[in-house]
């Protein structure tokens, strides 16, 4: 798939579609991540693949973060993360999440 | 407590969203040109940035304003980094107190 | 949420904010002059910037897809000069209302809409609006009839958000510039939407 933005690190292979369900991992490491907490465990769809990136876990730690991550954003029902969710069946979030955290669902 | 960050906030019960802003005062602006700068010259990521802000204290993270959060990040960065050392830093903040009064 | 910048005349960070920056000049890592022209190159970035982009795509349909495809390649067309910014572009539809939050710190599109105001950094705001925007838009003078989806963004990562609002009706026979300046910051943050008069 083509990302949205063409970056020239030295890249992991992007491994899902538009469209493709996904699970986000559920796991709790310490460290630097930019996964938030509330959507771990929950299932989406790939909305569109940013493009690759270094891994800010890694940045963070003055690390290269190489080779880049492929980057998604995932489009989530707001009924299926938030049960009590006030608000139409067709509400969604959009998050931007990294490969290493997604798994087919 | 740890197993979830103080900064990963999404989903949490608060309160009301109050439309509050400033217009930002000369030295916060130039905590924020410090950052570019040194970000653009490879001295520092943002992300080691973001992980010396999400590594303050849960009431710091809480009280302190933006730009306070940011300065007590990038000197941190900076210390972790052997760009400045402690004693620098304390033998400066000392000179610089005594100026003021 | 206290965030309102009411300092102490000389605070304890305003002494780290002076002490590392004279140590930086002292090192030869920063000058002076360094920092005081990225202060003023931080003035000049305005929302108005982004609001330009809005205007063009609203007269300029050709424009409005590009800013779709690629925000970042669509505003250096018009002579902003966004080059690490990765500017994803959201369009408000009859159908679809877009608001952005970054609930992990506080990611904004800095270079086209400057600095981020306070409510967006709050932990009011960065808390509730993944979860009830509804209510939140709410608190802003802002109701969305269920009929219309909403679409909130988390900004967690490398991507910036941008909300493309509905050009609002009564407006056909608007000028660019007069179109600019009815498309506030709020409404390209998506909680609020532009008015006429």
């Amino acid at each position: 798939m083509k990302p949205q933005f063409a970056t020239d690190y030295p890249a992991l292979d992007a491994k899902f579609d538009k469209g493709d369900r996904v699970r986000v991992r559920k796991t709790a490491p310490l460290g630097h991540i930019r996964t938030p907490f509330y959507i771990r465990g929950h299932v989406g769809e790939i909305e569109r693949y940013c493009g690759a990136f270094p891994n800010p876990e890694e940045l963070a730690q003055r690390r290269d973060g190489l080779p880049a991550q492929p980057l998604y954003r995932v489009r989530f029902k707001q009924k299926e993360v938030w049960p009590d969710y006030k608000g139409p069946a067709s509400d969604v979030l959009e998050i931007e999440i990294f490969q290493h955290w997604l798994e087919k669902a | 407590m740890l197993e979830r960050g103080h900064h990963d906030m999404g989903g949490l019960p608060a309160g009301k969203v109050e439309p509050t802003e400033h217009d930002y005062a000369e030295w916060e602006r130039r905590i924020d040109a410090m950052v570019q700068l040194l970000r653009g010259a490879g001295q520092i990521t943002v992300d080691e940035l973001r992980k010396n802000i999400e590594a303050l204290p849960p009431e710091a993270y809480d009280k302190l304003s933006y730009y306070e959060k940011w300065i007590s990040s990038l000197t941190q960065t900076l210390l972790q980094r052997g760009v400045i050392t402690t004693e620098e830093l304390g033998r400066k903040m000392e000179e610089v107190a005594g100026r003021k009064k | 949420m206290k965030d309102q910048g009411t300092y102490q005349p000389y605070s304890y960070y305003q002494l780290m904010e002076t002490s590392l920056r004279e140590l930086l000049v002292e090192k030869g890592i920063v000058t002076d002059d360094a920092v005081n022209a990225e202060v003023t190159a931080m003035r000049g970035r305005q929302p108005e910037r982004g609001s330009k982009a809005v205007a063009r795509a609203w007269v300029d349909d050709a424009f409005r897809q590009r800013l779709l495809k690629n925000g970042t390649a669509a505003c250096e067309e018009l002579g902003l000069e966004i080059p690490a910014l990765k500017l994803v572009v959201v369009e408000n539809t009859p159908q679809v209302h877009n608001a952005i939050v970054c609930t992990l710190c506080s990611c904004y599109p800095r270079v086209l809409l400057g600095i981020p105001p306070d409510w967006y950094k709050s932990r009011n705001y960065r808390s509730r609006m993944v979860r009830e925007p509804r209510a939140v838009l709410a608190e802003f003078g802002l109701k969305i009839a269920d009929a219309v989806q909403i679409r909130v963004h988390d900004s967690t990562a490398d991507m910036r958000y941008m909300v493309l609002p509905m050009r609002p009706k009564g407006t056909e026979d608007w000028d660019e510039a007069r179109l600019a300046a009815i498309v506030s910051r709020d409404s390209m943050i998506g909680v609020a939407i532009p008015k006429v008069g």
